[in-house]
């Protein structure tokens, strides 16, 4: 605690020179920073009755909780040195207790990893365990190591700092701002520098994903389905503190899915992906079989898969002109099977 | 037997992740029972009654809640060991954000949801600040970026909790929850002697005392009056 002796006898000025980023804690804490030329322990002289109240808290413990805070935040940004560069799962048991079918799942940093199985089977777990860290104290007993080592326990403990960045279907946004104003309360969260060059980066590559552009200055819950999730997607892969994303499913509507993998890949992601769409599975190096709580296989995508890929493709390409022809009005083909292959001929 | 108390802004989701961790609690023959405070009304007895969960429910009608439940913790605490029980779960409502039901030395939970809005964390007197760990729920709803600024304002607000994710409805996040909130080597068999963590909202006036006319001559007591000076003008 030499941190706390130090800080004591500091200004809240002097402190908040030295670390920036106290300037939110002392706000947060309903502190006036206008006065500034006091230390904490002055800071609680010349209050009333009702304003200690309201502070919750002595000097004694805010000094506590100035230096966790500062601990959090040092800690927060130093990671950049300690990067995930990949997850192992070592084998636990399904729900009958039977050991799961692999030896060790290694998970590079830029893979992407389909998870495949039916509801209720598991996969939630799964990812709880990730995002657990677990080290056999979960139901599955399963084991992760990042970086093959044991994970330390902040990724446990911490707010600012979890292992898991969560897409799926149903998340909207609930917040009443701008898409700009809105990446920059999470950039500012995150504490990063060139936050307008980031936040222009998000917009650019989110309007790359989306079928339909939107301007920055709109407000984000106007956003239509499309946009919002290729805004979520393009945030999560460039803003997340998260090295692992998991994504439960992206609706074929809207939204590049192709590009948006390649975003979340290039960020240099683990990206998990549990989905029931075979586009989408295919996409993926690997998968992983879910089932009876337990992972029962792991396929390698193979070639051939590959070449079926490339047809879900064009099947799905087909499907969209005739999606954006009845939107415009069109009237509909009665045979479209022929012109399936005609597209291929032409594409492959 | 272990004690935990929980609180939270209404609807928060409290009962929920309450439900899902003693269920994940029973997969490792945990016997956890709880006890609701509540004002005026509540059903949520019903829903851990049916989960075959060992319930009673206070309700603190015209007093104020959390005088209610620090008048009646030693007996709740004697009430849970008799029913033989290995954790007790408090659950309290925080209706005026000035709540702070915690005890020294006891878990203290706070669960908050990502709906409630940025500034809530900020707006959430001791509840929040003095907790040991926070929950945040509904993260299934709301954006990942959503979730990552609302937590990060958490950890301002109490940079010294653990700060969680939990799924009141899934389940998700329940069961790792559950590992921290029982202790094999913790007892406590009252909490006679024991001190709250931070003094109750208090008032002792006038209309403690049931009166209902309006107007200074009527206001005894412990009245504070809202600001509405000149300052800036």
């Amino acid at each position: 605690m030499n941190n706390k002796n130090y800080l004591r006898n500091l200004t809240i000025k002097k402190i908040i020179e030295k670390y920036p980023y106290t300037d939110s804690f002392f706000k947060e804490q309903g502190i006036d920073i206008n006065k500034k030329d006091v230390k904490i322990s002055e800071l609680y002289e010349n209050l009333t009755v009702d304003e200690k109240e309201d502070m919750v808290i002595t000097a004694e413990e805010l000094l506590n909780r100035l230096v966790s805070y500062i601990d959090n935040m040092q800690e927060f940004l130093g990671e950049k040195e300690e990067e995930v560069k990949n997850l192992s799962l070592l084998p636990g048991s399904d729900k009958d207790d039977k050991e799961e079918n692999y030896e060790k799942i290694n998970i590079n940093s830029g893979e992407v990893i389909s998870i495949v199985g039916p509801t209720g089977s598991g996969k939630s777990r799964l990812l709880a365990d990730i995002e657990w860290a677990a080290r056999g104290d979960t139901p599955t007993g399963r084991h992760i190591l990042i970086n093959s080592e044991v994970p330390d326990k902040k990724w446990r403990l911490s707010g600012n700092k979890k292992l898991v960045a969560q897409l799926s279907q149903n998340m909207n946004f609930v917040m009443d701002l701008s898409v700009k104003e809105f990446l920059h309360l999470h950039a500012e969260s995150r504490l990063i520098e060139n936050e307008d060059e980031i936040v222009e980066k998000i917009i650019i590559k989110a309007n790359e994903l989306a079928g339909e552009e939107f301007a920055d200055d709109v407000q984000i819950t106007s956003l239509s389905g499309g946009q919002s999730r290729a805004l979520m997607i393009a945030d999560t892969a460039i803003l997340s503190s998260s090295p692992i994303v998991l994504i439960d499913e992206i609706e074929n509507a809207g939204i590049d899915r192709e590009k948006a993998l390649d975003l979340l890949v290039g960020e240099e992601k683990i990206v998990l992906m549990a989905t029931h769409d075979p586009i989408l599975a295919l996409m993926g190096d690997r998968r992983i079989v879910i089932n009876n709580g337990g992972i029962s296989d792991v396929i390698e995508t193979t070639k051939e898969e590959r070449n079926l890929l490339e047809e879900l493709k064009v099947i799905d390409e087909k499907l969209y002109q005739l999606r954006e022809g009845l939107r415009y009005g069109d009237r509909l083909p009665s045979f479209i099977l022929e012109s399936l292959y005609d597209n291929k001929e032409q594409t492959g | 037997m272990n004690l935990v108390t929980f609180s939270g802004p209404p609807s928060s989701g409290k009962t929920a992740v309450i439900l899902k961790t003693i269920k994940a609690m029973q997969q490792r023959d945990i016997k956890a029972g709880v006890v609701k405070f509540d004002c005026l009304y509540t059903d949520d007895d019903k829903l851990y009654a049916k989960e075959g969960i060992p319930v009673k429910k206070g309700l603190s009608g015209s007093l104020c809640p959390d005088h209610y439940f620090v008048s009646n913790i030693e007996e709740v605490v004697q009430w849970g060991r008799k029913k033989d029980l290995d954790l007790l779960i408090t659950e309290s409502a925080g209706l005026c954000n000035r709540c702070s039901p915690y005890i020294k030395d006891i878990k203290a939970v706070c669960v908050i949801d990502n709906l409630s809005g940025i500034n809530t964390p900020k707006k959430i007197g001791p509840m929040l600040k003095t907790a040991d760990i926070v929950a945040i729920t509904k993260g299934d709803i709301v954006s990942q970026a959503e979730r990552e600024v609302f937590a990060s304002r958490v950890s301002t607000v109490n940079p010294k909790a653990m700060v969680m994710n939990i799924n009141g409805l899934t389940g998700q996040g329940a069961y790792e929850f559950s590992t921290l909130l029982y202790d094999k080597e913790e007892n406590i068999e009252t909490v006679k002697g024991k001190e709250l963590r931070f003094s109750m909202p208090s008032a002792m006036c006038s209309y403690c005392l049931g009166e209902r006319r309006i107007g200074d001559e009527h206001q005894l007591g412990n009245v504070k009056k809202i600001e509405l000076g000149d300052k800036d003008e």
